[in-house]
């Protein structure tokens, strides 16, 4: 399967020119870059480990992609996602989010469905590689 | 205007002498400022006629009363304060009232509506009576809820950022059992879409009772999630006859891990403003659908303009309603979508005659309502959609997910692909409005469903003149 979070997970994968072109459209709205990676791609894990603090003062884009491609040497076997942050009052929030990296193999999740009364079912969405521990999950 | 004893006397008295025409009047920061176009009736002055108004939206009645003497009546009093004629209209005015805060209940909207749309919309010296549009001031704001989630907090629940959220309704409206209903949820959200919607009349009928629905809903979603890695949700109409039933309709969806419910506006303002306060409670999203809005919003002369009821359903708190795609099957003018999706969106809305908004609206830190665009809308009209109607709002193929003739799967795709390839280009600097068919096209060589998409609706448009449109046009200026 492949996990389809983030805003252009639908599209063959970004080449590096087309990464660079939204991080220029963000950074020319004055949003603030930032790189994160995971090996726990839960829908509800929002946390993903930064790659540093968002580049706050960094207003060119090489030096962004910079960022992206050494995260990316760092952990390749992981998700890596751009985000774009606005400061801005009433917005305070991430305006654009986006996969730059996926590990080879994707198992995909269990739906663990646990019975209780009254036709009710609770549901438990468990990610098949975070059976293993945190940094052996997409080995090889 | 004489003594108070004149004015006091038993008797019939124009209203303009009653106090309720002061062309002097300036408006405080703390009036409610509402504009009606009226049309008076053959030879009634307008002035008069907006005095009326005025009246009968607040304290007057139609003969002088001695008891207006107990109380501080130059206060209670509604104020019309401006009165001009509606360009390109003979016999049609726009009438500007002021009214006092004091005299609306706080965080009430049926008590805000009794006295603006009350009486005064049968009064028998108009023809007819529109409400255009208010101004609601901040100290009054101040007293509502507002949404219950918001733009900025529902798209950090979803994860979902950068582009329009994509959602359908159940197709056909009425008659699939829960198990079939289901089915549809499920392939929709699976092929990519972030929600399926039932639709307004859908509730608790002969073929699908509701607590069956909600089941086999919430199946499809949490199946869904599992097989993309996303967060997905159905807005499980929890509309009923009485509040008793709609709360436990919600407490079951939320039992169920349900995000999202929805009701319609024919449950009325209060019911409403009591599943808003339900849903920040709970943390629920809430989905407003428009049902019946169209029965007094859609003629220009009377009824009350769709912009007003956006303004009220942000104050009274839902975080999703429907409001037009200017390309689709329902009614919607350019300009007037604009300035309804501005009400719904914008921190602080600046008056837009052209826009039909005619006032300043600074929303004091209510959360951002987000729009939806639903009906008659397709994959084809995306570079369309996304210029006019930007990104906060969520766009909704039903036929357009559902009547895929490869199935519902790959109804959703297309759609989801004909997004992002968009959302892509647009970032890109590329001219989406221009290029859109080529950028979709292009898409369409490697996404299959994409292709069959644009190939099925490609002669699919709804062109007809709106009747709502707003009456003033860019070069115009304001007297």
């Amino acid at each position: 399967m492949k996990i389809t979070q983030g805003t252009f997970s639908f599209l063959p994968d970004l080449t590096d020119a087309e990464i660079r072109a939204q991080i220029d459209y963000s950074l020319g709205h004055g949003w603030a870059i930032g790189v994160e990676f995971t090996d726990d791609p839960h829908p509800r894990n929002c946390y993903w480990e930064m790659w540093g603090n968002p580049m706050f003062d960094l207003r060119d884009a090489a030096g962004a992609m910079t960022e992206v491609l050494a995260c990316r040497d760092a952990h390749p076997e992981t998700y890596i996602r751009v985000n774009a942050f606005d400061a801005t009052r009433g917005f305070e929030t991430t305006r654009l989010s986006f996969i730059v990296n996926r590990p080879s193999t994707e198992p995909g999740f269990l739906l663990k469905r646990h019975e209780v009364g009254g036709r009710q079912i609770q549901y438990t969405i468990e990610s098949y590689a975070a059976q293993a521990p945190e940094g052996r999950r997409y080995v090889g | 205007m004489g003594t108070k004893a004149e004015r006091y006397k038993s008797g019939v008295m124009p209203y303009a002498q009653m106090g309720y025409w002061d062309a002097d009047y300036v408006p405080n920061d703390t009036d409610v400022i509402a504009v009606f176009r009226i049309s008076p009736q053959e030879g009634v002055d307008p002035v008069e006629a907006a005095a009326a108004v005025a009246g009968e939206s607040s304290t007057a009645t139609w003969t002088v009363v001695w008891t207006d003497r107990l109380t501080a009546c130059d206060a209670y009093r509604a104020k019309a304060f401006r009165v001009d004629p509606v360009p390109g209209a003979p016999g049609q005015y726009f009438s500007y009232i002021a009214y006092d805060i004091d005299l609306f209940e706080e965080g009430s909207i049926a008590n805000l509506t009794a006295s603006i749309i009350g009486n005064v919309f049968g009064f028998k010296p108009l023809k007819a009576l529109r409400l255009e549009d208010m101004r609601i001031p901040v100290a009054y704001l101040k007293t509502f809820q507002g949404p219950p989630t918001g733009i900025v907090v529902e798209r950090e629940r979803l994860d979902k950022f950068g582009r329009p959220l994509l959602g359908a309704t159940t197709k056909p409206k009425l008659g699939l059992s829960s198990k079939n209903y289901g089915r549809v949820v499920y392939e929709a959200l699976k092929g990519g879409l972030d929600f399926v919607k039932d639709d307004e009349n859908i509730n608790s009928q002969p073929f699908m009772h509701w607590r069956d629905r909600f089941l086999y809903c919430m199946e499809a979603v949490n199946k869904a999630s599992a097989a993309t890695g996303e967060v997905k949700g159905h807005y499980l109409n929890v509309t009923a006859a009485t509040m008793e039933d709609m709360y436990e309709r919600a407490d079951f969806a939320k039992q169920l891990g349900s995000c999202i419910v929805m009701i319609d506006l024919v449950i009325g303002y209060t019911a409403i403003q009591s599943m808003a306060k339900w849903a920040r409670r709970n943390d629920m999203i809430l989905h407003l659908h428009r049902a019946g809005h169209g029965t007094y919003t859609r003629q220009k002369t009377h009824g009350v303009s769709f912009r007003v009821i956006a303004k009220w359903m942000r104050m009274a708190g839902v975080d999703h309603i429907h409001a037009g795609t200017v390309v689709g099957k329902l009614e919607g003018d350019p300009n007037v979508i604009k300035g309804i999706y501005s009400i719904c969106r914008d921190s602080f809305t600046k008056e837009n005659l052209e826009q039909g908004v005619f006032f300043d609206q600074d929303w004091a830190g209510l959360r951002k309502l987000m729009p939806v665009a639903s009906g008659g809308i397709h994959a084809g009209q995306m570079h369309q959609l996304i210029t006019y109607l930007g990104e906060d709002v969520v766009l909704q193929f039903g036929g357009g997910t559902i009547g895929h003739p490869d199935g519902i799967q790959a109804g959703a795709t297309a759609n989801r692909v004909a997004l992002e390839v968009m959302i892509k280009a647009r970032n890109e600097g590329r001219d989406i409005w221009n290029e859109g068919p080529r950028i979709l096209a292009e898409a369409g060589r490697w996404c299959s469903p994409l292709r069959a998409a644009l190939e099925t609706w490609k002669d699919v448009t709804f062109n007809y003149q709106s009747t709502d449109t707003a009456d003033f046009v860019p070069t115009a200026t304001l007297a």
